[in-house]
């Protein structure tokens, strides 16, 4: 199922006026952070993000234990009020929880947000990315520009689009090295066709005719085993040395659709990219 | 006095947690207000409305990760950071009292990448 696009519920340690400082802030703030929230901190020194919409659940230990009654600052910004006065962070956690359930605010932590994400001053709109991706990941925006569109759809940990793309502009900000995970790019990452090599040198030339005829002969092999073990094994081992080539995890060539589907996506991929670029080029 | 944005990078081991763990305890205890998030990333995927609300409200400086990545990030959810007044502290390479001293300077160096990045040789 998609992410939806929900908003996360943004939960306010307050420690202004008219509250006492909070014993443990830092607990608190990192209980919550480690369930998914936004948590703001306010006290009387500094300024934070105002908010224009969504729900605020504002935590505080308030003057005589009580909270504000106020329910609602604005139509689009419903607001809540708790005294947290002698609760842990385990309590505020489980408080905060219950009232997330209230406001149908975002849920988290059910799917790693491993996603490319495009650097528009290097990119070129050359529709690389898109014609090799077989899961969607890309389309164009309205004016046929390249755009991450559904980001839930790309496969965990798998940087094998910002291989492909000439210039070094797709990031993935949760790769272990640069220039993926956003560092600057040196002139020796513009080498790119060495990395281009290297992944078509191993692949045939074509990726997916490639993985096609890997996924055949892999099924033809491992039918014929007994041991689901050890097919496993074997197959994880012969598909290493693609996976370290173009750093593509091993469990998403085992995960990849049949040789017919990957046939057709990569097809619908292709088509879709010619057409951004067919549009492109018309004024 | 530029607003204080800090990413926990929840979803992900890269930005190491000792550092994560000092800066959000040095602003704990420095009595400063700021906003904190679970992970940008996540936020960005779903196209929270909220990064358009950080983005939107003048100075920022923002603990996270490396600039050029958190610039897309906000670019992706249609809210872009103005070059202008934002500063990025980059978790992943600086130590976490060279973050906690950025973070409680006064003054803001500004230093989104505008043309891609690219090293000069
Ligand atoms: S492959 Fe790279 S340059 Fe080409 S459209 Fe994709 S991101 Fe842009
Ligand atoms: S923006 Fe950077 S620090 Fe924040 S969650 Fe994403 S990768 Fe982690």
């Amino acid at each position: 199922m998609p992410i939806k696009s929900e908003s996360t519920l943004r939960v306010v340690l307050y420690e202004g006026d008219g509250a006492a400082p909070l014993d443990d802030s830092f607990a608190a703030m990192t209980a919550l952070l480690e369930r998914g929230y936004a948590v703001t901190r306010t006290t009387s020194g500094g300024s934070v993000a105002p908010q224009t919409r969504g729900s605020l659940l504002v935590l505080g230990k308030f003057s005589d234990g009580r909270a504000p009654l106020a329910e609602s600052a604005t139509a689009d910004v419903s607001v809540r009020f708790h005294d947290i006065a002698g609760q842990d962070a385990a309590g505020i956690t489980a408080l905060v929880e219950k009232e997330r359930d209230t406001t149908g605010a975002a849920k988290h932590g059910e799917w790693k947000p491993w996603f490319p994400v495009i650097d528009y001053d290097r990119c070129t709109n050359c529709m690389q990315c898109l014609s090799f991706c077989l899961f969607g990941v890309y389309g164009v925006d309205d004016e046929s520009r390249i755009q991450v569109q559904n980001n839930d759809n790309c496969k965990t940990n798998c940087p094998a689009c910002s291989r492909v793309c000439p210039e070094a502009a797709i990031m993935f900000p949760k790769y272990k090295a640069g220039p993926i995970n956003g560092d600057l790019v040196s002139s020796a990452d513009l080498q790119r066709e060495k990395m281009k090599i290297d992944i078509s040198a191993l692949l045939g030339g074509d990726v997916y005719s490639m993985l096609r005829a890997r996924s055949e002969k892999a099924q033809s092999r491992f039918s014929k085993e007994r041991d689901e073990g050890k097919a496993l094994a074997e197959r994880q081992k012969c598909l290493v040395k693609l996976a370290a080539a173009g750093d593509i995890p091993a469990e998403v060539l085992m995960s990849l659709p049949s040789p017919e589907e990957i046939a057709r996506r990569a097809e619908e991929a292709k088509a879709k990219a010619a057409a951004a670029l067919a549009a492109q080029r018309t004024p | 006095m530029p607003k204080i944005l800090y990413c926990h990078c929840q979803y992900a081991q890269v930005v190491p947690k000792d550092v994560k763990e000092t800066v959000l305890r040095k602003l704990c205890e420095s009595g400063v207000a700021f906003d904190a998030v679970a992970d940008l990333c996540e936020m960005a995927a779903r196209r929270d409305p909220a990064l358009a609300q950080l983005s939107a409200s003048g100075e920022v400086k923002i603990a996270a990760c490396f600039p050029r990545a958190v610039k897309g990030l906000f670019h992706q959810c249609g809210a872009d950071l103005a070059a202008d007044k934002t500063e990025v502290l980059n978790m992943r390479t600086l130590r976490a009292e060279e973050v906690v001293a950025r973070l409680a300077a006064e003054d803001l160096r500004v230093n989104i990448p505008m043309k891609g990045g690219t090293i000069a040789e």
